[in-house]
């Protein structure tokens, strides 16, 4: 039973990953009808928002100590983050310490704008094009911002500490009435998801109680008829493409702590994001989200010894096989609405 | 009138026969002494790549070229091929041709369960599915099944390999009935060096069969219903035909050639590794076909080989060279060029791979034939003067599939 708990809260983290990446590319698909293979580079770009912020927080200031020597017997160089220059050593360790909570402020308008400027500049221009072109686009794309990531930060994954104030673990057993340290989680995992959480509920709460929202949602039903009515639908839409490259923006720099950000993972999320939205039902933002706990803790099962030692290796395949079972058992998606691309 | 072609199919046949013959004069244009050396492509290892990818490319063209399905999953048929062909190197002998075979009917039979199963779906769900699959195969590969594929290690030969149809006195290498395919005949011409290769002519003749069966596989009345399925799928259904053995037969060919192609890469380099099988194998593939032109008879083969050897050739361009080509400018400009173009050669050929594949697919949907025939187009017209035959959807590009609020 403990065991169960254990993975079950432990596929929580991975799962809130896949639903934010997954509400991202259901909201593009939505609103644009485009299928972005460039969305996991998104949560990639996101990421390394966190990886930038805390370089930025850690530019220090040289200052050359007399009183102490290093070993050569040299003047020690002391190293001084800005940060703690201008804001008094207290403080300033602690902003550079919460560095990646911080790089969200980075990571909101950095995402907004290559939001707009893909829209803009690509995205724009495949409407009408068949999905297989857009998903050439795109993809051409994924690849090009992966390059540039790698010649910019290197091959090497980058680890990004989380603030030392949740270094710890949460002994959720406890709480339970288990024995003590025998269901344990991390508090950063437990802060991403209810970040993630938040992240949904604001995206959803959004999109049901705005005006703005509201207007999206007529657009996703029926395009022309808004158009119709005089609304400029487009903006609109590039909009929510912003705010969906946001939504990947942020969980991608809030997940560095957790999976220290490389340059494959944006390859590496894609190919389930996708998976969690064909699961969930092309165009179902709530089974978007679904799917992608669904998977999440799906995975987290599965990895289990136990499971491992009966089924050899469904720990690898477990998210392929449920994807190609839901896809030829129920065509569109756990969530799907009928008749929307379910051939 | 040869081998069931009209007169002008016999005339591309023979062309494509002539150039495969002549590549290593082809690809060898410049003399060993001269400065533009490094842009030769006529070494045995790069001309047989570009045979191999061309055989991937026509094969995955008869599929996506001709009915528009989209798969991403062609890397896990790659893969087995190799697979198939080391374990008749290492169980049954040396000589490539039951290697082959074996490849090709394993791909085969891989590509008839998941073109069964992946058919069921079409449009992005196809694509999904297909990668779906591919991924599970690479990742099986890596974990469980390493007893066969011997997992990261890769599969390779060894001295004790029973190999039970080879004598004593067998070659040690994978071979042509005792002709060993690395063999090379040097021939030198001045300052010119061409190198003749037994494999580089081995992959060749396949590729020249790989290509007369997709020939006749486009005139066919069989070609003519993959088009069909492209065309209109629900025309097609209303007509009282069904679209899935025709699809599932044209996955299961095109999954053989890639087996095919992964039984030849296994024969050039006798070693088979798991990362033949992943997803960005087969996402290379597309690209290719996209860039060449899909659905035209040239164009995988043009795209197969422009990538590889551009790939080739910017993998081998450092700073150093790069600083000799430029050194006429002012030696501010000339750090800040050669900073600039650095990120586009050597290890950045992957972003320029992708910019390329980007700019295709925005201006030339039609790939490197369809760019050519514009050309040819626009020339004619200034010949002649007015039109120069507009020749209609001859890309049999599928309709715009419906925006999900329509």
């Amino acid at each position: 039973m403990d065991d169960i708990i254990l993975q079950f809260i432990n596929g929580l983290d991975k799962g809130s990953a896949y639903a934010l990446i997954a509400l991202g590319l259901t909201l593009i698909f939505g609103t644009l009808g485009v299928v972005n293979f460039a969305h996991g580079m998104l949560f990639m770009l996101g990421a390394f928002c966190a990886v930038v912020m805390q370089r930025i927080l850690n530019i220090s200031a040289v200052t050359i100590d007399e009183t102490q020597k290093d070993f050569l017997g040299r003047p020690l160089e002391v190293k001084t983050p800005y940060a703690e220059l201008w804001f008094g050593p207290e403080i300033g360790q602690v902003i550079v310490n919460w560095s990646v909570p911080l790089s969200l402020l980075l990571a909101v308008p950095f995402m907004a704008l290559v939001g707009w400027v893909m829209e803009r500049g690509i995205i724009k221009h495949f409407y009408k094009r068949p999905h297989a072109d857009q998903i050439l686009a795109t993809f051409g794309l994924a690849i090009v911002i992966q390059e540039i990531m790698k010649e910019i930060f290197g091959a090497n994954p980058i680890p990004v500490p989380a603030p030392q104030s949740f270094a710890g673990s949460l002994d959720f057993g406890v709480l339970l009435g288990f024995d003590p340290n025998v269901i344990v989680y991390p508090y950063w995992r437990l802060i991403y998801f209810l970040f993630s959480s938040v992240i949904l509920l604001a995206v959803f709460a959004f999109l049901r109680y705005t005006t703005f929202g509201m207007v999206v949602r007529a657009g996703m039903a029926d395009r022309e008829t808004v158009g119709l009515l005089g609304i400029n639908i487009d903006r609109r839409f590039t909009i929510m493409f912003a705010i969906a490259a946001i939504v990947a923006g942020v969980a991608g720099a809030m997940y560095a702590p957790i999976n220290s950000p490389n340059y494959h993972m944006g390859m590496d999320f894609l190919v389930l994001s996708f998976v969690v939205v064909v699961v969930g039902g092309m165009g179902s933002l709530a089974g978007a989200v679904l799917a992608g706990y669904l998977l999440g803790v799906l995975e987290s099962f599965a990895s289990m010894n136990t499971v491992k030692d009966a089924l050899p290796g469904i720990d690898q395949v477990i998210i392929y096989l449920t994807a190609i079972v839901v896809l030829l058992v129920r065509p569109r998606g756990l969530l799907g609405r009928r008749g929307v691309m379910e051939d | 009138m040869l081998f069931g072609l009209n007169k002008k199919d016999t005339r591309f046949l023979i062309i494509v026969v002539l150039l495969t013959l002549f590549t290593p004069f082809l690809m060898q244009p410049f003399a060993e002494t001269s400065p533009l050396a490094q842009f030769n492509g006529g070494y045995p290892d790069l001309m047989a790549k570009v045979a191999i990818f061309g055989i991937f490319a026509i094969g995955f063209n008869i599929l996506f070229g001709l009915t528009g399905y989209l798969s991403f999953g062609h890397a896990a048929f790659l893969g087995v091929g190799s697979y198939a062909a080391v374990w008749m190197f290492k169980l049954l002998t040396l000589n490539v041709f039951p290697a082959v075979i074996l490849a090709v009917i394993m791909s085969g039979l891989l590509a008839l369960v998941i073109g069964w199963i992946s058919l069921r779906r079409s449009g992005i769900y196809f694509s999904i599915l297909t990668l779906a699959m591919a991924e599970m195969a690479y990742r099986l590969a890596y974990s469980v099944l390493t007893p066969i594929t011997n997992g990261e290690t890769g599969l390779q030969l060894r001295p004790h390999d029973p190999r039970v149809l080879d004598g004593p006195g067998a070659p040690q290498y994978p071979n042509l009935f005792g002709l060993e395919l690395n063999d090379s005949y040097f021939l030198r011409l001045g300052d010119h060096v061409f190198t003749f290769n037994v494999g580089y002519y081995f992959c060749a003749a396949f590729a020249i069969l790989a290509f007369y069966v997709s020939l006749r596989i486009f005139r066919s009345p069989f070609g003519l219903m993959l088009r069909a399925v492209k065309a209109n799928q629900q025309r097609m259904n209303y007509t009282g035909l069904s679209p899935r053995p025709y699809t599932l037969a044209a996955f299961v060919i095109s999954g053989m050639y890639a087996g095919l192609a992964g039984g030849l890469m296994a024969a050039m380099d006798p070693l088979a590794g798991a990362e033949r099988m992943q997803w960005t194998v087969g996402g290379e593939v597309v690209i290719m076909t996209i860039l060449g032109g899909a659905g035209t008879l040239m164009g995988p083969v043009l795209g197969a080989g422009t990538i590889k050897y551009l790939e080739n050739i910017f993998s081998k361009i450092n700073e150093n060279v790069l600083h000799q080509w430029f050194a006429f400018l002012p030696d501010g400009l000339e750090n800040m060029v050669v900073w600039l173009i650095a990120h586009f050669t050597g290890e950045g050929w992957a972003l320029t791979l992708g910019l390329m594949f980007m700019l295709v697919v925005f201006f030339m949907p039609g790939g490197l034939v369809e760019g050519g025939r514009r050309i040819a187009r626009l020339w004619r017209k200034r010949r002649h003067g007015g039109d120069g035959g507009a020749d209609g959807d001859e890309l049999h590009r599928p309709a715009r599939s419906p925006h999900v609020a329509e």
